[in-house]
This record gives structure tokens, sequence and C-alpha cells, in this order.
């Protein structure tokens, strides 16, 4: 096998993995905050490349340019998701919490295929297209794009939490509520912001992964698992553990399918889960 | 005038009366010790106070404005502060983080809550800790947190929740000092402790609970030869 062969395969894992961490980045937001999984957080993956798409399909906006308007749709819908759903189970049972995410799944699900036909859809002739060609790697351009425009939406969310006020504030919620409160910050807007921000995230990498993905009402489902995966083995509610986590993921998918057999490639991600699972279960960066 | 009025205050938890016709007053810049045994109701009596807890009957009046139904936000940003008996510090976050979040309960932005927060660190005696997380500190030292962290949300009334409990005995005068420096300040304060010399010490009046009710109030010294406080509480320690 061939120096080639490996470097690409590196390059391509790199790539996927940090799209994988953002989109874990938000899940992980989302739990640290209140202890809430997002079992729609695939469906909203979903809703966010459909958002890209139909801003090229009507509006004639390439993806690239309509990053932010994306970012914009899907932030408001993780703040409505807060106020409609998520306020009223906050202090229910955690079977109830689990039922309330994956029951909004699937009607997310259910309503896209309702509204826009299970079809698969792809954005033609998208502004970036093609690839380009490094000591005989090839790198996708609209792949390369969406891992920078990912790496820095993940380091402005990292500056966010840890040097702004309202950043400083969302860990506090996260760290200890009550304690938070009596500070004098209130706990709801900070939980509507968190989902906001959750949701934004994915928006970015829904946003970009419209320019070389199928965009369909399936296309959520094993994204969402793998970021299950990534926030298990960073460590629940640790941001940068999401970064390593979705790198390590998208390397073992990229070289396991390499060197192995690419059949396989959901069975060594999920592998991961196991392991960590078994050997430790607070993941690389955890708290708990 | 007072600046906080407790008003024939109730919570039950189910048969439970943790709370029940409770009334009492404080005046701005006093300490109001709280005494009572284990259960007596004291810790419940800041929930309601602070509004974790909502009240079944009864009024909280604080600087003229009726609390007895607000969030626990409202309440701190129109000036009461509290400190836990089972302390919350963040403590994933630095001591200089965890005061800097209850600076900005007053300062915009963050240069301003930092020098603020820095100064309150200084004054509670914790300066090269700064950058510590708060999960390295002793506990001592992580009161001493919670009360910077109170302090810095510039609160008129101070609820103090067993500040003396739980650290080592060569810790205590430190404490006590600083609640009497908190005092010099101008900060109205409310304290409940187990430490009986303390509380006579530190307090200008005191408000003895036992099982969820008012038994006395009044000044450290009638407190002393009451007798329900003498049979509810002073008197097992003599016991013991």
């Amino acid at each position: 096998m061939s120096f080639e062969i490996i470097a690409q395969a590196i390059v391509s894992g790199l790539m996927t993995g940090l799209i994988y961490a953002l989109i874990a980045a938000g899940l992980s937001l989302i739990f640290g905050l209140m202890n809430i999984v997002n079992f729609a957080h695939g469906e909203h993956l979903m809703v966010s490349m459909f958002a890209s798409f139909w801003l090229w399909a009507l509006l004639g906006l390439d993806p690239v340019f309509s990053i932010p308007i994306t970012i914009l749709l899907m932030a408001l819908c993780g703040v409505l998701t807060h106020y409609f759903l998520i306020r009223f189970i906050l202090k229910a049972k955690m079977l109830i919490q689990i039922c309330a995410t994956f029951g909004l799944s699937i009607f997310i699900r259910a309503l896209a295929q309702f509204l826009w036909t299970p079809d698969f859809r792809n954005v033609d002739q998208p502004l970036l297209e093609g690839r380009i060609e490094i000591a005989n790697v090839f790198i996708g351009q609209p792949q390369f794009f969406a891992s920078l425009v990912c790496l820095a939406a993940f380091v402005m969310l990292y500056l966010f939490v840890t040097r702004t006020e309202t950043g400083l504030a969302l860990q506090a919620t996260a760290q200890d509520r009550e304690a938070a409160e009596i500070l004098g910050i209130p706990s709801n807007k900070m939980f509507a912001i968190g989902w906001g921000i959750g949701l934004g995230c994915v928006g970015v990498a829904g946003g970009m992964m419209t320019n070389y993905f199928f965009i369909f009402t399936d296309v959520g489902v094993n994204f969402a698992l793998f970021a299950f995966v990534a926030v298990a083995l960073g460590g629940f509610g640790s941001i940068i553990g999401c970064l390593y986590a979705g790198i390590i993921i998208g390397l073992v998918e990229s070289l396991g399918g390499l060197l192995i057999d690419p059949s396989f490639k959901l069975l060594y991600v999920f592998a991961i889960y196991l392991l960590v699972v078994i050997y430790k279960p607070q993941g690389l960066f955890g708290r708990y | 005038m007072s600046i906080l009025s407790v008003e024939n205050l109730g919570k039950s938890f189910g048969g439970i009366r943790a709370n029940h016709d409770i009334s009492f007053d404080i005046s701005p810049g006093e300490i109001l010790g709280i005494i009572g045994p284990n259960g007596a109701g004291k810790s419940t009596l800041f929930d309601l106070i602070t509004g974790y807890t909502r009240a079944d009957t009864g009024k909280v009046i604080f600087d003229g404005n009726d609390i007895t139904r607000m969030r626990p936000d409202r309440i701190s940003n129109l000036g009461i502060g509290r400190t836990f008996q089972k302390l919350k510090p963040f403590a994933d976050l630095t001591l200089l983080e965890n005061v800097m979040i209850g600076s900005f309960a007053r300062e915009n932005n963050i240069k301003d809550a930092r020098d603020k927060a820095l100064e309150i660190i200084d004054f509670v005696d914790l300066i090269e800790k700064r950058h510590h997380f708060a999960r390295e500190l002793s506990t001592g030292q992580r009161k001493r947190l919670e009360l910077a962290r109170a302090m810095a949300t510039e609160p008129k009334l101070l609820l103090m929740d067993e500040v003396t409990g739980g650290v080592d005995q060569k810790t205590i005068p430190g404490l006590v000092a600083l609640i009497q420096k908190m005092k010099a300040s101008g900060v109205t304060i409310a304290t409940i402790e187990h430490n009986i010399n303390i509380i006579m010490e530190v307090s200008d009046h005191i408000l003895a609970l036992d099982q969820g009710q008012r038994i006395a109030f009044g000044r450290p010294r009638d407190i002393q030869n009451n007798e329900k406080v003498i049979d509810a509480y002073l008197g097992t320690v003599d016991v013991a």
C-alpha cells in the first residue's frame, strides 16, 4: 500500500472528522447545559441541509453565500424548539425527555417527507466543485472548504464560551443552575441561547454539506449516530472533547475502511463507542 | 424602615410543615442570626426568600418590592445575594471566573467585571488563588469563594447559610472577621449558624426556629435567656 493512499485516507478522515466534531459540539452543548439529549439532532441537520438547498433552488443562493442565513434559521429553530417543547420537560423524568426529543425527530422527518417527498436532491453546479491535487493527494474543494468553515466555527464557539459574558453564564448554568440563578442569570434564557447555538452549529455543518452531499429526509440519521459516538468519546459536556473525538472518528472511519474493509466502516466507529463505554465511560475530557 | 419583611410565611412538603407562619424584619445594616436545630426549617426559609421554593402562604417584602413569587434571578437583580450550606462553586471554572460571573450582574464589560472580581477576591484574601479551579480549593477557601461571588453582585442583603460549618477550627476566626468586614462595608446580613458563640458575637438580632416555627426573636441577650430556645436548642448543647 502506497504512502499516497494512506495520506489520502488521513486527509479525507480529517475533513469529515471536523464536520462530525461540529455536529457533536451542538449536541454536547445542549446536553451539558440541561442534561437533555437531543435525539432530533440528525433531523435538525437534515432541516439545515434542506434550508440551504431551498435557498439555492428558490432564490438561487449558492450554499457558500447562504451560510449566514442557514445558521440564523437553525438558531431560530433551536430557540423555538426550546420555547415550544423543551421548557415544558426540563423537570420531567428522563424517559419523558427521551420520548419528547425522539418524538420530535419522528415528527420532523415525517413532516419533511410529507412536504418535500423522500426524493434525493442535490445542488447543481455549486460554486465549489471539483478537486485539487497536492502531492498526489486529492482534496475535494467543497469538502476542504467545509472543513475550514467548521474549524473556524469551532474556534469561534470555543472563544465565545470561554471569553464572553454570555459564554461564562452558559458555563455557570451548566455547572450549577441554582448558583447561577442567584447571581442573576436567568436559566430559561440560557437554555434558549444554548439551543440556538447548538442548532446554529448544525446549521454550519448542514449548510456546508449541501455542497457535496445528497439532500434527503433520512440524511441525518448516520450523522447523528456518529455525533453520539463523538460526544461519548469526547466526554459529555466537553466542547474540546468533541473536536478530538470527531477527528478520531473521521480517521478511524477512513483508515479502517482503507486498511481493513470499507464495507464495515460503521462497525469500526461503533466499536469505539463500545470501547469507551466499557473502559472509559467518562470519555477523554468528560466531567462525569 | 426594614430592608426585609417576612410576613406569615409558610411552606409544606407533603405532610411536613417546613415553615409555618414565620414573621420577622431585618433593619438595614444589621446582622440577623438564625438558629435552630437540624430540620428547623432554616435553609427552607432561605429558599423561600430567594425564590427557589414557592411559598404556600405569606409574603416577603424586600426593599419595598413584593418578591414572594419572583424568579431567583430577578430577586438577585433586586439585591439579594446568597451562599449555600452545601457549597455550589462552579467547579470547572477558576476562582476569578466564578467571581466574574457574579460581577457581570452589575458590570457590562469583561474588563470592568474582571477588575471588580479581583478587588473582591482581594477583599476575601484569596488573591493568590485567583487562577485556581474552584474544585482545587479547600472547603474554607470555597466558602470564601461563595462569599466573594455573592458580594460581586453588590447585594443589599446577603443570606449566608452556615459559613463556618464544615471547616476546621483555625479557619473560623478568619471567616468571622470576614463577616464583620462585610457588615462594615454596608451589607445587611442574615446568617444561619450552628456555632452559638459566633452567633452571639456577631448578631444584632437573633431569630430562633424549631420544627418550622418561630420560637423567639430578639436581642442575643434575650435569646440566651429564652426558655423555649434553651429547651429546643441551647438545652441540648448543655446536655451534650
